[in-house]
């Protein structure tokens, strides 16, 4: 086993001990968490970072001389800083702090979308898109009469960057808005070659990170996007914690998304000017806890080091998908070459996802089944339903073999051969 | 022990690949289809009536073994009953009628047949029994 692990030093099973989560069972079996691509586990450090800002300095930001105030200001701007350092960006300042990737999105729409979109503009997305890059979409449509574009993809899953090469002659198009990996095939895209594309243009770039981040290496400045969507909670964070990355430039010139307290510099009965960036965009009290939260994530992942996350998950879809190929019936969705994360979609012919899924819980092993908020992809491929099997830093070998097991059950009960 | 290795279970497979009654009813007097979006699950039911009585009924649909057992048994339990009789089923009575365990998780592929049959005959859209 041991000479089969991709990094010197990156011992899934090591890191399973950081996480408490692993302590428990499931059906009296060990936990096999699986479903890592709808949100993952958080190690002890993320889970103290958010107690000790509770039980040792809680307090509001920005708004008062005390001690304790000070302490979260600072706290909770570090963890800005962790981030823009995570991401590459040039500055904290250019790091918005939000609920989730949705939020982000539909911070983008509203503050951006709002006011730069006109009827007849154009924006290009892809037919991967999660849901929470295609419905703000719907609503600007809606509102401003704009038109969208969806960029195909081939039986594979991958993106046809013919098509999207087309579409970006389009003289209307204002905006392409696409995801930087597929959370039902796993599909990289490759966000630089098209974000250059987009930019040379003129167009404006809104990059989805919510399954990249959590992944791959990520620096927004050599991917050159306006705006980049993350999610907290996928990346070892606590739910509610997310952040937009945006260009400075785009920040400065953009309206607030929403309004209140904390966003503003001075307020008068006749209007406001707005406060410095990034607090412009974090209207109200904002959930500090989940901010320091993520930069703790954040630490234990640039400790654990980006390239080795993808080098270790690269080579457990290796590892799966050569163990799920031979199981009787199965059918694995997903390209078979090029940049994927380890996401494994699949379906049996005579056993539904849901059956499937109910099955592998008996065992411990926790995944996902059903449509993964990705509908215009599942229809585009005819698929229905899915079982899903995501994997992240702690999963190793012996999980897929959990997992393979189980799946051999599935296979005995129906019958399938 | 795993559920899906048990006999009862056994009985609900039976029901999913050979569904009773399954199909659909030229002249229903009542048909309705009502899917459950979380997961995609769909079931469609016709019903023919008769001086306030189910004379037949079929169903179509798509979806989990539990859902499409579920019901195929609930057209077994229906047919014959007077619509009044009907009305008054409950939860209970369709989770006793599957004769397994059903986890919380999965209540609502085992009731979606009820909750269709419900809303057709008497446009009564809550989930059966729900607070
Ligand atoms: C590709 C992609 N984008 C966006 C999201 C939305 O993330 P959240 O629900 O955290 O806003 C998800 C989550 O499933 C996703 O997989």
């Amino acid at each position: 086993m041991q000479e089969t692990r991709p990094a010197v030093g990156f011992d899934p099973r090591v890191l399973r001990a950081d996480f408490p989560i692993f302590q428990r069972e499931v059906h009296g079996r060990r936990l096999v968490y699986l479903d890592n691509a709808a949100t993952s586990q958080r190690p002890q450090a993320v889970i103290d970072a958010v107690r000790q800002f509770y039980e040792c300095f809680n307090a509001n930001i920005h708004r008062a001389v005390h001690t304790l105030s000070h302490e979260a200001t600072v706290a909770y701007e570090e963890a800005h800083k962790k981030v823009a350092r995570f991401v590459g960006a040039r500055s904290w300042r250019e790091i918005v702090f939000v609920r989730n990737a949705t939020e982000a999105m539909n911070l983008v729409a509203y503050a951006w979308g709002l006011w730069n979109l006109r009827e007849g503009d154009e924006v290009v997305l892809t037919i991967m898109e999660h849901h929470s890059n295609i419905v703000p979409w719907h609503f600007l449509r809606k509102l401003r009469g704009i038109c969208l574009h969806f960029v195909d993809v081939d039986d594979q899953g991958r993106l046809r960057l013919d098509q999207y090469y087309e579409l970006l002659e389009r003289p209307r198009v204002r905006l392409v808005a696409f995801t930087m990996a597929s959370n039902v095939l796993g599909t990289v895209n490759p966000v630089q070659e098209m974000v250059r594309a987009a930019r040379e243009r003129g167009i404006v770039t809104l990059v989805d990170a919510a399954q990249g981040a959590p992944h791959l290496p990520i620096d927004v400045q050599a991917l050159g996007c306006d705006f980049l969507a993350v999610s907290g909670h996928k990346m070892l964070g606590p739910t509610g914690s997310g952040f937009l990355y945006a260009r400075e430039e785009m920040l400065q010139t953009m309206e607030p998304f929403l309004y209140g307290g904390d966003m503003i510099s001075r307020v008068t009965t006749e209007g406001a000017e707005w406060n410095e960036l990034p607090w412009k965009y974090e209207a109200g009290t904002p959930h500090i806890a989940g901010g320091i939260g993520l930069g703790a994530a954040v630490d234990y992942l640039m400790n654990l080091g980006m390239d080795r996350v993808y080098a270790h998950e690269r080579h457990l879809l290796a590892y799966a998908l050569e163990r799920l190929r031979p199981i009787p019936g199965i059918r694995l969705y997903g390209p078979e070459e090029g940049p994927r994360l380890g996401v494994i979609s699949f379906t049996f012919e005579k056993a539904h996802p849901h059956d499937v899924a109910h099955i592998l819980d008996e065992h411990g092993v926790a995944v996902r089944s059903g449509h993964h908020c990705a509908q215009p992809l599942m229809h585009r491929l005819g698929m229905d339903n899915t079982v899903r099997a995501s994997f992240y830093i702690y999963n190793d070998e012996e999980d897929v073999d959990v997992l393979v097991e189980a799946l051999y059950k599935v296979v005995r009960i129906f019958k399938i051969r | 022990m795993s559920l899906y290795e048990s006999e009862a279970y056994e009985y609900l497979l039976d029901h999913y690949e050979n569904p009773r009654n399954y199909g659909t009813l030229e002249d229903a007097d009542i048909s309705y289809e009502e899917g459950n979006p979380s997961c995609g699950d769909v079931i469609r039911i016709d019903v023919r009536t008769q001086e306030g009585r189910i004379t037949d009924i079929r169903f179509s649909g798509k979806g989990c073994v539990i859902s499409q057992a579920s019901a195929s048994i609930l057209t077994e339990l229906v047919k014959g009953k007077t619509l009044e009789e009907v009305k008054q089923m409950t939860k209970d009575d369709v989770l006793q009628a599957l004769g397994i365990p059903i986890s919380a998780m999965r209540l609502k592929c085992a009731l979606l047949g009820l909750k269709v049959l419900k809303a057709g005959l008497y446009g009564i859209h809550r989930w059966p029994d729900e607070e």
